[in-house]
């Protein structure tokens, strides 16, 4: 719509006086002007012209890897995926037009939550638009008024909205702190509801969480579990169920909750569990109900990843492999990390302020390596980040390859 | 414990976090005048909560805005 505000004999003033809503974004446009006019390109501006696989992308005209996309698996250009895609585009159209509770559940909706059911092994799966949804709608829905959340301060933005929607006391501790966690669920009055809200692995230092530990204390209150398992699903544990199953307590968790756009290499978002009761959620839960469903292309995508996934410890393997060497390779070139060992595909750089961050973030991106920008507020401590995830598809030498190019940007910057 | 004393041992815990050495009264502001960022409340209010062995959820905590507030949450929560 940008035609209109150009339109002449509008009042533009008018919009910008007094009572504009939009003063208090004025400290974030000075960032990003201050930012852009030292001639760096806008690290939030990127646009892939064409994308040649899962690892490969032209970015700004240049020919780019791609280290910076949550395609774990590199499940996006499969063939079987693809054609799953084609053929339900086929037979079904483009889109449902509606809600999952009215004309909006297709036979591809079922099929992928019985994929999902099976690659879970639980009794429930219930299929959102988009992961953001999935924790927004389960824990607004399940946890009420006069109900305690007890959460990690580094949970994701999704979470902290699904808590926001709901009416429930908001409890949240410090960052994998076992000892806070347990102190705050022993105080919680008796007799009201309480529900724990864990991560497997927080996306922006890539670390996991304890959760052998935290389930367990979890369960000695008589808590509920909630575990995000956005960024394992496919790659941690025996059968790519996430951290929970790495740890031995999926069968704890009460709701797992996950996503088709990091592994899975679609969009939406899910919950399994296998509550007696799970289904009632698909008639309460209103970011479920109050929004088109997914396209039947999407769903068949979908299913058709995750029943792949089932049988990808080949390329689980792999993508370890990758993980160790670009974290042991960066450490040895004197980057610091977000975590001392490699836990999860993320890898996380530090940088020493914004300013050297974006520099370096643009000299990557010269060198022809998209990595992702992550500042604050949505980092922990205030910390500019350069985020790395590794793909399954990223070949051996690729690794190299990328070392090579974040020590030529990382000397130009004067960070090593 | 009365209002006075909750207030003292609250001054207490709060001066390792008031890098500033604000003057602290009544109506000081914790985001405004203590410049308090989120992660300093957090590890304020797990302070407070460790000491008094009370919840200060973040519905309570988003109505306190003020010293005087924080010390009548405290209290409120003591007695009830």
């Amino acid at each position: 719509m940008s035609e209109g505000i150009d339109e002449p004999g509008r009042p533009v003033e008018s919009a910008v006086g007094q009572g504009d809503l939009f003063a208090k974004f004025d400290p974030l446009i000075a960032m990003r002007e201050g930012l852009l006019a030292t001639g760096q390109e806008d690290p939030f501006n990127l646009v892939m012209e064409r994308v040649l696989s899962p690892t490969r992308a032209v970015c700004n005209g240049r020919d780019t890897i791609l280290l910076g996309t949550y395609n774990y698996m590199g499940m996006t250009f499969d063939p079987d995926v693809i054609e799953a895609g084609k053929a339900a585009l086929d037979e079904f159209g483009s889109g449902t037009t509606g809600s999952r509770v009215l004309n909006g559940t297709y036979r591809g909706h079922r099929e992928c939550e019985d994929a999902l059911r099976e690659f879970y092994a639980m009794d429930h799966a219930m299929v959102f638009s988009t992961g953001y949804q999935a924790n927004l709608g389960i824990i607004s829905t399940i946890a009420g008024k006069g109900d305690y959340i007890v959460l990690d301060i580094d949970s994701h933005a999704s979470i902290w909205d699904g808590c926001k929607l709901g009416d429930a006391e908001v409890v949240p501790f410090r960052h994998n702190d076992v000892e806070a966690m347990d102190k705050r669920l022993g105080r919680i009055p008796a007799g009201a509801g309480k529900l724990v809200i864990l991560e497997g692995v927080y996306s922006m230092l890539g670390d996991i969480a304890p959760l052998k530990e935290m389930v367990a204390v979890a369960k000695k209150h008589g808590a509920m579990v909630l575990v995000d398992e956005a960024h394992s699903m496919g790659f941690i544990g025996e059968h790519g169920r996430g951290v929970c199953e790495a740890a031995g307590v999926i069968g704890d968790c009460d709701f797992i909750i996950g996503t088709f756009s990091k592994s899975v290499g679609t969009v939406g978002g899910f919950c399994v569990s296998n509550h007696p009761k799970f289904e009632i959620l698909r008639l309460v839960c209103r970011p479920y109900v109050f929004t088109a469903s997914l396209p039947p292309s999407v769903v068949a995508t979908a299913a058709a990843s995750i029943r792949k996934l089932m049988h990808g410890s080949n390329k689980r393997a792999h993508l370890w492999e990758n993980s160790k060497r670009l974290h042991g390779g960066l450490k040895a070139l004197g980057f610091q990390l977000g975590t001392g060992n490699p836990q999860s595909a993320i890898v996380a750089v530090i940088m020493p302020d914004l300013e050297r961050g974006a520099m370096m973030w643009e000299a990557l991106l010269k060198e022809g390596l998209y990595v992702n920008l992550a500042r604050p507020p949505a980092t922990p401590a205030n910390m500019t980040l350069l985020r790395c995830s590794l793909c399954a598809e990223h070949t051996a030498e690729e690794v190299e390859t990328i070392l090579g190019m974040f020590e030529r940007a990382g000397k130009s910057v004067g960070i090593i | 414990m009365d209002r006075a004393e909750v207030d003292a041992r609250i001054r207490t815990l709060a001066e390792p976090f008031n890098k500033n050495g604000a003057e602290i009264d009544e109506d000081t502001t914790f985001a405004g005048d203590l410049e308090f960022d989120s992660l300093t409340v957090m590890d304020f209010v797990a302070a407070i909560e460790d000491e008094f062995d009370i919840i200060i959820s973040m519905n309570q905590q988003a109505e306190i805005e003020t010293w005087g507030n924080l010390v009548d949450t405290v209290s409120d929560t003591q007695s009830a």
